[in-house]
C-alpha cells in the first residue's frame, strides 16, 4: 500500500506599494534601523491606522489574477497576542470577510486571499550590557507595517516537487502583475505548508502538521518532502501523527517542534473597530482588472491549446515572459515553421545559452533567429551546424547565411557533391562496405564518419546514410 | 461564574501577574460582574446582526503616498531600553 | 478679578475681541487658578502661554482630559504606566482647537485610561468635587469636570465612552456634551473603547458647549471612523420648545438607585419643558436597561487589546526581570495598571478568548443593534429622549469602591446613547441635597444643533448658578 501526501500552502506576499500598510511611512528596504516609523506604525498611545489604497488595490489584483470572488464588502479584525515585534500588541489582519475567496491558479485551488500587516524585524543581540547575564534582543520597526497579502491553498497538491513547481508559478505570477518583488530570500514570498498523508485512494485526510521557515524553493521541496518521510515513518510504525508546527532547519534538514511552553494560541479575534469596512465597487474592480496583464497560467494555457506546445515547453516560455514574448517575435518572422520547432530553439538552445538573460536584450535579433530555423527546416544547414551559427550569434551577432557562407557551415547536400564525397568514402573503407554488403548494417559508422569529417559536418546524416545504403545497393 | 483556574488562565493570556490573593478577589468580582452580563443572556437575538460599527462610513482609505517618518531619535525617544539603535528586550524563550 | 471669573468663555472670547480685557488678563488669571488647584484636577499646567494667534475662540485657554496627546506634553491617560510620557505628536482635536485660537493652559487628571465614574482610578490620585470636597466629581473626565466647575479653566475638553462627559458634568454642576460617534476625530486621543469613545467639550454652559463643538468637529484623514457632520454647528438660540417631542424612558422611575431628589429634579424641568411647549409622553425603550450589560463586555474587550500595546518595549514603564520576556510583561503590567483597568483587561480578555466570544462579544454586539433600532423607533415619535444624566448625586470618596458593579450602574442612563452612536448633552438641573443634578437630552445621529438648541432653552428656564463654587 503506497501513501499519498496531501500539502495545502499559505504564501504571504509583501506588497511593493509606497507607504505601509496603514501608515503614510516609506517602505524600507535595508535603511537603518528605526528610521521609518511614526505614531501609527510605532503603536504610540493615541495613534489610529488608515488602509492604504494601493494595498486594497494590489489585494483586488492579486484576487483577480487568482480567479477569486471579490467581497463587495470585507472587514478588518484584531489578531491579539503579544511579541516584542508586534507593537500593538495585536496584528490587524483579516479573519471570516476575506477580501478575496476561492479561485484557482494551474490545478490548485485558493481557499482565500487576505490583506494584513507585517511584524517588525527582531534581532538577536546576545548578552545585554544592562542586565548582567540577560539575553537580549533589539527590535527595529522598519519592516512593522509592510502591507501583506496572504494566499491560502486547498489541499490540492500531491507531492513535493509539484508544491515547488506550483510555488514558482505562483511566483511568477505575482510578479507579473508587478504587486511584489517576490524575492524569498528577502522575505517579499514566504510560505509555509500543511502537510498530512494518507493511504492512497483514501478520501479521508490525516492529522496535519505545519511547516514553517522555508526561505527558498528549493527548501520548501526538501521540506515536505522530509516531512512526508517522518510521517509515513510514524504512520507505519503505528504511530500517530501529532498536529504541530515544525521548524524546517535546511543545514540539517531535520523539523523540530515549534510547541513552545505556552498556553495554545488564542488570538481573540474581533472586528478592528478602528477602521471601516472595506467596500469594493464595480469600478474598482474594472479599474485594476484593466490593469492585468496576461498571466503565466493562461498563457501556458494558450500556447498548448493554440500552438499545439507540448506542457513543458507552453510551461516553460510562459512562466518567464521575456522568453514568452521573444518566443512569439520568432514565431512571428519564422514563416510558417512549425511552432514547436521554434519553442525548442528559444526555450531550449537559446535559454541554455543566455541563462537569466533576457533574449530580447541579446546580440541574437528576432529574425536571425527566425532565418536560422528556417534554414534549418530547408535543409540549408544541418541542425549541428545552426547551433555552432547560434553560438556565433548569441557571440557577436550578425546574420545567420552570412555566418554559415563565412565558416563554409553549408549542408552539403545538393546531390552530386555529397554523392562523390560518398563515393570516395566507400573507397576509402572497403572493409566496411563489405560488412555492410553483407547484411552488418551497423558496420556503415565509418563510413559515414569519414562523409562527415571530409564535409566538416555540413552533410546532413540522414541524408548521407540514405546515399550509402542506395551506393551499396542495400 | 469564572474558576481560579480560569483566572489563571486569562491573567496569562493577557500578561498579567496576579499574587495569591488576587487570583481569589479577581475570580469574586469578575463573577459578580458576569453574573450581571449573564441576563443578556436572556434575550431572543437570533437574526439580530451584530454591531461593529455604529456608523456606517464606506470605505474611508488614504492615498499611497510617502510622509515623513520621525527622526530616529523621536522614534526612541522614550523607550525604557535602547541598543543598536533599536528597542532592546529580552530575548523571548529565555 | 471676579468679574472675568464669572464671564463664560464665549463672553470672555468676545471681550477679547472687542479689547475690553486682554488675553494675558485671561491667561494669567487663570493660569494662577489652575496652578493653585486644590481639587487634583490638573496634572501639568502649562508655563507659559502660547501664541494661538485670532480666531473664533479668541484666546481663551482650555485644559485637556490627560489622554489626550499633546506633543511634549504628559499625556499619560492617568496611568502610571505612562508616568511622564511625552508624545511626538498632538490629537487632531486639540490641533483645531488651539488653530481655532485657544491655548492649552493644562492637562486634567482622569480615571486611568478613561475606566471610571468617579476619578478615583487614577493612578495620580482622586479629583475633589468642588462643591462638596468629600465626594467625587465623578468620572471619567472628573479632573475637567471639577476644574470647569471651581473656575480654574473657563472650558475643558473631556472624552465619553460610557457616559465619562456627560456623568462628571452632571456631578460637577456644568454641562457636557457627547457628540455623534465620528463627529470629533479620535487620534491622539488615548483609546479606552475605540467603537465607543468619543471626545466632547465640558463648559459652563450650553453656549460655550456649541461654540467649542463647533470647532472640534469635523473629518480628519487619520481617523477612517470620523465623519463630515452634515450641518456647520450653530449658537444656540431658541427660547422655547414649540412642538418639540419628549420621551421619557418607561423606566426611569424604576431605575436602580436613583435618588427621590434627583427624580423630583427631572420630573420639575419636564414641566419646565411642557410649559415652554414641549410635548411629552412616555417612551420604551425595551433593550436600554441590558446597556449596562452590553457595555461592560463591548468596552472591556476592545480595551483588553488597546491595552495590550502597554508592554514596556517602546515607551511608559518596563519593570524588569531576571528571568525574561514573559516576567518583563507580565510585571510591567501589573504594577503599571491599577486594580480596575486591570479588572477591565480580565474581563475583556476573558469574553473574547476561545469558547466565550459568542455568548459575551458575540451576544453584546446583538443587544448593541437591539439598542440602536430601540432609539431609531423611539425617534420616529420623539424629537428627544430625555432622563436624569445620573441616578444619584455625586457619592463620598471610596463609597463605591469596594463594589465594582454598583459603580457600573451610575452609568445606566448614560450607556445606552455611545452603544447607539447617538449624541446626548447633560445640563444643570439644580440641586439635590446641596448637589447638582444632571439633566440628559438625547437625540438621532448628528442632532446636535437640535439638541444644543432644547438645551439651551431648558437652561434659560432652570437658571442653574454655574457660579456658584467660583470664589
Ligand atoms: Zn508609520
Amino acid at each position: 500500500m503506497s501513501w499519498e501526501p496531501v500539502i495545502g500552502l499559505e504564501i504571504h506576499v509583501q506588497l511593493k506599494t509606497q507607504t505601509k500598510m496603514f501608515c503614510s511611512c516609506e517602505l524600507s528596504f535595508g535603511d537603518p534601523p528605526n528610521t521609518h516609523t511614526c505614531p501609527v506604525c510605532l503603536g504610540l498611545p493615541g495613534s489610529l491606522p488608515v488602509a492604504n489604497e494601493a494595498a486594497i488595490r494590489f489585494g483586488l489584483k492579486i484576487g483577480l489574477g487568482l480567479g477569486c470572488e471579490l467581497a463587495p464588502r470585507s472587514i478588518f479584525h484584531r489578531k491579539n497576542y503579544f511579541y516584542p515585534d508586534l507593537p500593538k500588541g495585536y496584528q490587524i489582519s483579516q479573519y471570516d470577510e476575506p477580501l478575496c475567496r476561492g479561485g484557482r491558479l494551474g490545478d490548485v485551488r485558493i481557499h482565500r486571499v487576505h490583506l494584513e500587516d507585517d511584524a517588525a524585524k527582531l534581532v538577536h543581540v546576545g548578552a545585554s550590557g544592562r542586565i548582567h547575564g540577560a539575553d537580549s534582543s533589539v527590535v527595529d520597526f522598519n519592516r512593522g507595517g509592510t502591507p501583506l497579502v496572504e494566499i491560502v491553498t486547498e489541499p490540492d497538491i500531491r507531492s513535493a516537487e509539484r508544491a515547488r513547481e506550483w510555488l514558482i508559478l505562483l511566483r511568477e505570477t505575482m510578479r507579473q502583475l508587478e504587486v511584489s518583488d517576490v524575492n524569498m530570500e528577502e522575505g517579499s514570498l514566504r510560505c509555509d505548508a500543511n502537510v498530512s498523508v494518507r493511504r492512497a485512494g483514501e478520501s479521508e485526510l490525516g492529522t496535519k502538521t505545519e511547516l514553517k521557515n522555508m526561505n527558498s524553493f528549493r527548501f520548501v521541496e526538501r521540506g515536505i518532502k522530509a516531512e512526508v518521510a517522518r510521517q509515513v515513518a510514524l504512520l507505519e510504525a503505528g504511530q500517530p501523527v501529532v498536529q504541530e508546527t515544525l521548524h524546517f532547519d535546511p543545514q540539517s534538514g531535520s523539523l523540530t517542534s515549534l510547541r513552545s511552553k505556552e498556553e495554545a494560541h488564542d488570538y481573540r479575534y474581533f472586528p478592528e473597530p478602528d477602521l471601516v469596512p472595506v467596500a469594493v465597487t464595480p469600478e474598482m474592480v474594472e479599474a485594476v482588472r484593466a490593469e492585468l496583464p496576461e498571466l503565466p497560467a493562461e498563457r501556458a494555457a494558450r500556447y498548448e491549446t493554440e500552438l499545439a506546445l507540448s506542457a513543458d515547453s507552453a510551461r516553460a516560455l510562459a512562466f518567464r515572459p521575456e522568453l514568452g514574448r521573444y518566443f512569439e517575435a520568432v514565431l512571428e518572422r519564422a514563416d510558417g515553421a512549425p511552432a514547436q520547432t521554434v519553442a525548442n530553439w528559444v526555450a531550449g538552445e537559446l535559454a541554455t545559452r543566455l541563462g537569466d538573460a533576457d533574449p530580447a536584450q541579446s546580440k541574437v535579433a528576432p529574425d536571425a533567429l527566425a532565418r536560422l530555423v528556417a534554414m534549418v527546416g530547408e535543409k540549408a544547414v544541418t541542425a549541428g551546424a545552426a547551433r555552432q551559427v547560434l553560438d556565433r550569434l548569441v557571440a557577436d551577432g550578425g546574420d545567420p547565411a552570412a555566418i554559415v557562407e563565412a565558416e563554409g557551415l553549408g549542408a552539403v547536400g545538393g546531390g552530386d557533391e555529397l554523392a562523390g564525397a560518398v563515393r570516395a568514402a566507400i573507397e576509402a573503407n572497403p572493409d566496411a562496405a563489405e560488412k555492410v554488403r553483407g547484411g552488418k548494417a551497423q558496420a556503415i559508422g565509418p563510413i559515414i564518419g569519414h562523409v562527415m569529417r571530409e564535409t566538416r559536418g555540413a552533410a546532413d546524416a540522414g541524408e548521407v546514410t540514405r546515399l550509402v545504403r542506395e551506393q551499396l545497393g542495400v | 461564574m469564572i474558576d481560579r483556574a480560569e483566572v489563571l488562565h486569562v491573567a496569562r493570556l493577557a500578561r498579567l501577574e496576579l499574587s495569591e490573593g488576587e487570583v481569589d478577589r479577581m475570580a469574586s468580582e469578575l463573577s459578580a460582574v458576569l453574573d450581571h452580563i449573564e441576563t443578556i443572556s436572556e434575550l431572543e437575538l437570533d437574526g439580530v446582526a451584530p454591531t461593529s460599527h455604529v456608523v456606517e462610513v464606506g470605505s474611508a482609505l488614504r492615498a499611497d503616498e510617502p510622509r515623513p517618518s520621525l527622526p530616529r531619535e523621536e522614534a526612541l525617544a522614550s523607550a525604557p531600553a535602547v541598543a543598536a539603535d533599536g528597542f532592546e528586550v529580552p530575548s523571548p524563550g529565555a | 478679578m471676579s468679574d472675568l471669573l464669572a464671564l463664560s468663555a464665549a463672553q470672555l472670547a468676545e471681550r477679547i475681541r472687542a479689547r475690553e480685557l486682554s488675553r494675558e488678563e485671561v491667561w494669567d488669571t487663570y493660569r494662577e487658578r489652575a496652578a493653585a488647584d486644590d481639587l487634583n484636577a490638573f496634572l501639568w499646567v502649562a508655563a507659559d502661554a502660547p501664541d494661538t494667534g485670532d480666531g473664533p475662540l479668541g484666546g481663551v485657554p482650555f485644559a485637556a482630559k490627560d489622554l489626550f496627546c499633546v506633543r511634549g506634553v504628559p499625556s499619560q491617560a492617568g496611568s502610571r504606566i505612562l508616568e511622564g510620557y511625552r508624545p511626538p505628536y498632538t490629537a487632531t482635536a486639540v490641533e483645531k482647537i488651539v488653530a481655532a485660537g485657544a491655548p492649552l493652559l493644562g492637562k486634567t487628571n482622569q480615571d486611568e485610561f478613561a475606566m471610571g465614574s468617579s476619578n478615583e482610578n487614577s493612578g495620580y490620585g482622586p479629583v475633589l468635587n468642588p462643591w462638596d470636597r468629600t465626594r467625587v466629581p465623578g468620572g471619567s473626565s472628573g479632573g475637567s469636570a471639577a476644574a470647569v466647575a471651581a473656575g480654574q479653566v473657563p472650558w475643558a475638553i473631556g472624552t465619553d465612552t460610557g457616559g465619562s462627559v456627560r456623568q462628571p458634568a452632571a456631578l460637577s454642576g456644568i454641562v457636557g456634551l457627547k457628540p455623534t460617534y465620528g463627529a470629533v476625530s479620535r487620534y491622539g486621543m488615548i483609546a479606552f473603547a475605540s467603537s465607543l469613545d468619543q471626545a466632547g467639550p465640558l463648559t459652563r454652559d450650553v453656549t460655550d458647549a456649541a461654540l467649542l463643538f463647533s470647532v472640534m468637529t469635523g473629518r480628519d484623514p487619520c481617523d477612517a471612523t470620523s465623519l463630515e457632520h452634515p450641518e456647520a454647528i450653530r449658537l444656540p438660540s431658541a427660547q422655547d420648545l414649540q412642538g418639540v417631542r419628549l420621551g421619557v424612558p418607561d423606566d426611569v422611575e424604576s431605575a436602580a438607585g436613583i435618588e427621590p431628589g434627583v427624580l423630583e429634579a427631572f420630573r420639575a424641568t419636564v414641566a419646565r419643558a411642557q410649559e415652554l411647549g414641549a410635548e411629552v409622553d412616555t417612551c420604551s425603550l425595551p433593550h436600554a436597561r441590558h446597556g449596562i450589560a452590553a457595555y461592560y463586555v463591548i468596552a472591556p474587550a476592545e480595551a483588553s487589546s488597546n491595552l495590550a500595546r502597554y508592554d514596556g518595549v517602546r515607551y511608559g514603564l518596563r519593570v524588569d526581570g531576571d528571568d525574561g520576556l514573559l516576567a518583563m510583561y507580565t510585571r510591567t503590567r501589573h504594577e503599571g495598571f491599577g486594580a480596575e483597568v486591570r479588572r477591565r483587561i480580565m474581563l475583556g480578555t476573558y469574553a473574547l478568548s476561545s469558547g466565550y466570544y459568542e455568548a459575551y462579544y458575540g451576544r453584546a454586539q446583538r443587544v448593541r443593534t437591539k439598542i440602536a433600532d430601540d432609539f431609531r423607533a423611539a425617534f420616529e415619535r420623539f424629537d428627544f429622549v430625555v432622563t436624569p444624566t445620573s441616578p444619584g448625586v455625586a457619592f463620598p470618596l471610596g463609597a463605591k469602591t469596594d463594589d465594582p458593579l454598583a459603580m457600573y450602574l451610575n452609568d445606566f442612563f448614560t450607556v445606552p446613547m455611545p452603544l447607539a452612536g447617538i449624541p446626548a448633552i447633560s445640563i444643570p438641573n439644580g440641586l439635590s441635597e446641596g448637589l447638582p443634578t444632571g439633566f440628559q437630552i438625547a437625540g438621532p445621529a448628528f442632532s446636535e444643533n437640535r439638541i444644543l438648541d432644547a438645551a439651551y432653552a431648558l437652561e434659560q428656564a432652570i437658571g442653574f448658578d454655574t457660579a456658584a463654587v467660583h470664589a
